[in-house]
């Protein structure tokens, strides 16, 4: 009896070994990933003000929250900044890797300097634009010093110009590396394709408009979903850069989230502005997601 | 220096060499500043930086800021300068990053070798979670740590880092075994070896390449992370929201060298991982954008 179920049992185990060893990772995502995605929604439905409760009020936080000043000005602040950022990165990195792949002597060094500051975190990177960006101490200071006086550069103290010194350190931080997702995409490229355009007579200008920048179109829907995906979860580079300032100039759905769960007790109205958040990137993430996936199988 | 004929598709003449070649160094240029900057003005006395300017040599050459942002300077209320708080992501990062990659390994071990009904889908919904913004979970997470009794603790950021970071490790085994023949995983099973053995012996030699990528990915993120230092890091807070601390402060004077030198050694870490293995940080960040 025994020695018969022994190794059927062992056969058993291995067929679910593999569906064992996944399941604690499934278990996680679902209950840490869906159940707190599915909690957080709940909540933006209920009045919850410091800590959570559950006492429904259907959409009034949602109607408070678009009645906000607050969240106005986040939502058109994370309009300019999404937009220049993703549309700036995107011109800069494809403008470099064009620059690099013809046959630049030094590639060697320069590919990694436009690169590094990937690997900073922007709470290093908003500290070190912060400083030099303040006229007291950075760039406006060293310009009149070296005699040009009527040199004005106070972006982060003007409340209307503030959000574009995001916008700058922004692009300082990730260019480098949509002009890395170009590179790879201008090297894959096929040179027989441009050579026989060349005989045909088209001109460099030519060659790139009509060849090359539509043969990159997979690095730009990448750089897209990468950069827009960054620029809706920004936080930390606001936090340390201006703080949300000058007064409120430069809060960001994620500073306008965290202050109102955390700071100004109103849980609900956080958990809303999460859930729009979410529902952003969601529109953004799935479609490109699946037809990944599905490319794939 | 022109005349060298290049074997490009695409030829450019001399002017206009000239004027990519200037442009390009311009960038590096931008690229270079802030980082000058910040090392420049951290060996500074702080009387160089608010008396003098920014971008000039030191006069005086001290490492005073760098001791004071070590051990000294005041962040939050205690005067303790970074060091504990270095010291804090180190624990935090080592266990994360150790666990998810090995998690990961399995995970994409799994979805490529033993595929089964729905896998596609398991791996879609682990996928989707890399992206969302953090902000959804933070609430509820903040409850879930307070009730196990890990708000505010190194343990608790582990387990936060650990949960958001399988996605991503996942994802970058399962397209790299993806690769590997499948008929020499079938063939060890036809010769009696086991769902363990197959992995250690079989995959594990060849997944050298991918385990760096995957541990400078982890590192660099978990490392860099302030929402969920901030958010969970109570009294065992990382490296970053100390630097922020330190640098947000409204109290005295503003040392800016004492600044810069906790920025730099904020960043050194990866920095160091950044310039010793750069090569596997594109290709974490070339897979990081799916496309594997």
């Amino acid at each position: 009896m025994t020695a018969s179920t022994a190794p059927d049992f062992r056969t058993r185990l291995q067929d679910w070994l593999p569906k064992l060893v996944l399941a604690p990772s499934f278990a996680v995502t679902i209950l840490f990933v869906y159940g707190f995605i599915g909690f957080t929604v709940l909540l933006s439905f209920t009045g919850s003000k410091m800590l959570p409760r559950f006492d429904w009020v259907g959409w009034e936080n949602y109607e408070k929250l678009w009645a906000l000043p607050a969240w106005n000005t986040a939502i058109v602040n994370i309009a300019i900044f999404a937009s220049l950022y993703i549309v700036i990165c995107t011109a800069v990195g494809l403008m470099l890797a064009i620059f690099l792949d013809q046959k630049i002597r030094g590639e060697g060094v320069l590919r990694p300097i436009y690169l590094y500051p990937m690997a900073l975190s922007f709470i290093v990177t908003g500290t070190a634009w912060k400083w030099f960006l303040d006229p007291g101490i950075g760039l406006e200071k060293v310009m009149h010093l070296w005699g040009w006086e009527s040199f004005s550069f106070n972006w982060i103290k003007d409340s209307d110009m503030a959000i574009y010194t995001i916008v700058i350190a922004a692009v300082w931080q990730t260019s480098g590396f949509v002009m890395a997702m170009f590179l790879a995409g201008l090297r894959g490229i096929d040179n027989e394709i441009l050579k026989a355009a060349q005989i045909d007579g088209a001109s460099n200008w030519q060659l790139y408009r009509r060849i090359v920048i539509p043969l990159l179109r997979p690095a730009f829907l990448s750089a897209f979903v990468i950069l827009s995906h960054l620029a809706i979860k920004s936080y930390d580079l606001v936090v340390a850069l201006t703080g949300g300032g000058p007064g409120r100039a430069t809060e960001m759905p994620a500073t306008f989230m965290y202050s109102y769960t955390f700071t100004r007790n109103q849980m609900g109205i956080g958990a809303s502005s999460a859930v729009i958040m979410l529902m952003t990137i969601a529109a953004i993430m799935v479609p490109y997601l699946y037809a990944e996936l599905k490319e794939k199988k | 220096m022109a005349a060298v004929i290049q074997d490009t598709a695409v030829s450019t003449g001399r002017v206009t060499r000239v004027l990519i070649y200037l442009l390009l160094l311009l960038f590096a240029l931008f690229y270079l500043l802030p980082l000058y900057v910040m090392g420049i003005n951290s060996v500074k006395p702080l009387a160089e930086i608010t008396g003098g300017n920014m971008m000039a040599l030191p006069e005086v050459w001290t490492l005073d800021p760098w001791r004071s942002a070590w051990s000294t300077a005041q962040i939050g209320v205690e005067p303790t300068g970074l060091k504990p708080y270095f010291l804090n992501s180190i624990l935090m990062v080592v266990p994360a990053v150790a666990i998810s990659t090995i998690v990961g390994a399995l995970n994409g071990y799994v979805l490529t070798k033993w595929r089964f009904r729905g896998d596609t889908w398991v791996f879609g919904l682990m996928l989707f979670s890399c992206f969302i913004p953090f902000q959804i979970v933070l609430i509820p997470m903040a409850v879930v740590l307070g009730k196990l009794g890990l708000a505010g603790s190194v343990p608790g950021l582990v387990l936060v880092h650990v949960v958001y970071g399988i996605g991503f490790t996942t994802l970058y085994f399962r397209n790299y075994y993806a690769a590997f023949p499948t008929e020499l995983v079938r063939a060890a099973q036809i010769d009696g070896a086991g769902f363990f053995q197959i992995f250690w012996r079989i995959l594990l030699p060849v997944s050298g390449p991918i385990a760096v990528v995957s541990v400078i990915w982890q590192f660099t993120n978990i490392w860099n992370d302030f929402l969920f230092g901030a958010s969970f890091g109570g009294t065992s807070q990382p490296m970053t929201v100390a630097l922020n601390n330190l640098v947000q402060s409204s109290t005295g004077v503003k040392e800016y060298n004492v600044h810069f030198a906790g920025a730099i050694l904020a960043a050194l870490p990866t920095l160091i991982v950044y310039i010793v293995a750069g090569r596997y940080f594109v290709r974490g960040l070339m897979a990081g954008s799916v496309k594997g």
